[in-house]
């Protein structure tokens, strides 16, 4: 009880402090540099150009806080010991590139981040083309969409339960084995089966963030103006022609852009991987080397440098996305 | 050309079927987990949850009560029970021995080496009869294949619910969402009013920073964010994860919020200038409210997001009863009742609950965040 009476006055304070602070700070502002008198025009202009910063202070504030500070630490404790006291120069780069585990999740970081964004964006293509031209439509994207809400970890508990193992003899109770037992198969243990069990635990991921591909793909196709389309069923296309040639190549850039938000979303993959298998069986990844390092290993310079990494490899898109912003504002 | 109504019909049917499979196969795995929270332990590693629906056929394994309370009657000592207990079910075959659980039908009464002879019904009534005292310390042991019905049981829920300590982990996730969800939206609309109305040098800058922050990676900020914590003494505690999942959050309230704000219509703006207002009551009275549906789909993405985390919360909370969140409890059931499918079942629907109502009440503003948050 004491827990949600903390968490009720936080967001009183919260939300009664933000709007004291916007209140007061611009009322102080009006009262230094009133709009009235001689100076008026000055006035209004000198207030004019601090005003924006009074509104964006908190904000700011918070952002410097809990994501640029931090990235400057990380690099600082990149080249640190475990504890973070030494300089130890680069030899926490050199042991990483000489990690057998680095390696390993170098290498599935690299699978998923081909297959997820491509299976995924695939299929929310698929989905996005059948779901617009029935009638239950919006039932079925409903359905598709659904895993989005789906955390991390209950998705590895459903999918858990589809892999699931049992015996020989005894009766299977995850559906992937019982399906490949009554083909005739022997049930494995799927999870244990390294390079298998990595792309089962993509499934994972493809499973929920097809939904996502979906919703702004199926959109994009919506846009797609309608001329274009008369015209070609006009020269006799064919509706899989008319897709293909027409349709696909009109929303480019819709499909760039979830791809690159799916790759962003596969670099951070965690929760799927430690739930499922912590990266045993040949199955690590980068963000749960990071972890692994930081909680068991209690090496700050380690983790820290697997987090540079991942830093590394999300920056390519950071550009491209700011590059993008600024030329649609233009 | 010569058929196109034909092509028609059958492009339709082939579309349906192929949005019926993506259908099935994007369900399928949750509706599992749906069925098997509703079956009991047996039920469920005695079949696949397919199979819910239909009776289960089982083994039993029951011991009889102890020779010593067996009774004299007509010159033979006679044990009886139930291997049900009383409860449902349908015996079709039964055995004395572990190696042979099914050697015998029902009705066909056996006699053991013992000299005892054995009788099963189908409803599971048995009776053990002996033409001398029966011998041994314990009772004999009954195998039985047995039929039952389809059975579903809300047990599981409030086993999950109290013993395994979700439902205290659900109001702490309830703790850490709700405030996580309330603050950032404020602080975020202020600095995206700016951001989107006024003019000051600098403020392209900002934007590509907002743009460029919104894909830092986590992992980034834990290490260096847990020791500020720990140095400015906030520790493992709420108001570290509110503020961290503030943090968090704000580039993309920023970014939807000034996306949207940007789209408002100049003219409602300027003519409020004009009439006086001052940039605080533009802000309060018009564009807030205007945002309403931008507000809606951030604090539905960070909602969900702030439910559904498992890596903040396991670096910002600490591990005890009181501060565990759902998902890091289900990931801890997963490791301490890996094979334990009814109570793993079970959680992973509590802790999914409340994002799939969220979802299905507000897909709208989900689905036009989604739209305007993709950067384009």
């Amino acid at each position: 009880m004491e827990q949600f009476v903390m968490a009720a006055v936080t967001i009183l304070i919260g939300v009664f402090g933000c709007i004291c602070y916007f209140f007061l700070s611009n009322m102080a502002l009006d009262r230094l540099y009133p709009a009235s008198g001689p100076m008026a025009g000055a006035n209004i202009n000198r207030a004019n150009q601090i005003r924006p910063w009074l509104f964006m202070f908190p904000a700011l504030a918070l952002l410097t806080v809990y994501l640029v500070y931090p990235v400057f630490v990380s690099i600082y404790l990149s080249f640190m010991d475990a504890e973070g006291d030494n300089f130890v120069g680069a030899a926490n780069y050199i042991w990483l590139i000489n990690d057998d585990k680095f390696r390993e999740s170098m290498f599935n970081n690299l699978l998923w981040l081909v297959f997820v964004p491509a299976a995924s964006t695939l299929f929310g293509l698929i989905a996005a083309a059948v779901t617009d031209r029935i009638r239950w439509g919006n039932f079925a994207k409903a359905m598709i969409f659904m895993p989005m809400a789906i955390s991390f970890v209950g998705a590895a508990v459903i999918w858990k339960l589809v892999y699931e193992y049992r015996p020989d003899g005894q009766e299977q109770i995850g559906i992937l084995n019982a399906v490949w037992t009554n083909m005739g198969g022997e049930a494995q243990t799927w999870l244990t089966s390294p390079v298998i069990n990595s792309f089962l635990l993509m499934i994972v991921l493809v499973w929920i963030q097809t939904g996502f591909a979906m919703v702004i793909l199926s959109a994009a196709l919506r846009g797609i103006p309608e001329e274009t389309i008369e015209a070609s069923i006009l020269d006799g296309a064919s509706p899989l022609q008319i897709f293909m040639k027409i349709k696909v190549p009109q929303i480019w850039g819709t499909i760039l852009v979830v791809w690159t938000t799916i790759t962003i979303t596969v670099l951070k993959v965690f929760d799927i991987v430690l739930t499922m298998t912590n990266g045993q069986w040949g199955t690590q990844v980068l963000a749960n080397l990071m972890f692994d390092w930081m909680f068991r290993g209690n090496d700050t310079g380690r983790a820290s440098t697997a987090a540079i990494i991942i830093m590394l490899m999300v920056t390519p898109i950071m550009i491209w996305n700011i590059r993008n912003a600024a030329r649609e504002a233009r | 050309m010569d058929n196109i109504v034909g092509t028609k019909s059958r492009l339709v049917w082939a579309v349906n079927l192929c949005a019926l499979a993506l259908v099935v196969l994007w369900t399928f795995p949750t509706f599992g987990l749906l069925v098997s929270s509703f079956r009991d332990r047996d039920q469920i590693s005695a079949s696949g949850w397919w199979k819910a629906m239909f009776p289960a056929e089982a083994s039993v394994q029951y011991r009889a009560a102890g020779p010593d309370t067996a009774v004299l009657k007509d010159g033979l000592y006679v044990l009886e029970g139930n291997i049900f207990d009383g409860g449902p079910g349908k015996v079709t075959a039964f055995g004395t021995s572990i190696r042979e659980p099914g050697a015998h039908l029902v009705n066909e009464p056996v006699v053991t080496d013992a000299g005892e002879t054995v009788a099963v019904l189908a409803n599971g009534d048995f009776t053990i009869t002996s033409p001398t005292a029966m011998e041994g310390g314990r009772g004999m042991r009954i195998f039985a294949t047995s039929v039952t019905p389809a059975r579903f049981t809300f047990e599981n829920y409030g086993r999950v619910l109290g013993a395994e300590g979700l439902g205290r982990a659900f109001l702490n996730t309830l703790t850490v969402s709700i405030p996580a969800t309330v603050i950032p939206i404020l602080v975020a609309a202020f600095a995206a009013y700016a951001l989107a109305w006024m003019e000051f040098p600098g403020r392209a800058l900002i934007v590509a920073l907002v743009v460029g922050l919104l894909v830092v990676p986590l992992q980034l900020a834990l290490i260096p964010l847990l020791k500020l914590h720990n140095d400015i003494g906030i520790g493992k505690n709420y108001i570290g994860i509110w503020l961290a999942h503030t943090g968090f959050g704000l580039p993309l309230a920023i970014y939807l919020l000034r996306n949207y704000m940007i789209g408002l219509p100049r003219e409602i703006i300027e003519s409020a200038r004009v009439d006086g207002a001052t940039d605080f009551q533009i802000f309060l009275k018009i564009i807030l409210p205007l945002s309403f549906p931008a507000l809606a789909s951030f604090a539905i993405f960070q909602f969900l997001w702030t439910w559904n985390d498992l890596l903040v919360a396991l670096v910002f909370l600490g591990n005890s009863a009181d501060q565990l969140v759902m998902t890091g409890q289900l990931k801890n059931l997963m490791g301490s009742r890996g094979g334990d499918w009814e109570i793993l079942a079970t959680s992973a629907f509590v802790t999914i609950a409340v994002p799939l109502v969220v979802f299905f009440a507000m897909q709208k503003y989900l689905v036009r965040g989604l739209l305007a948050g993709s950067v384009k």
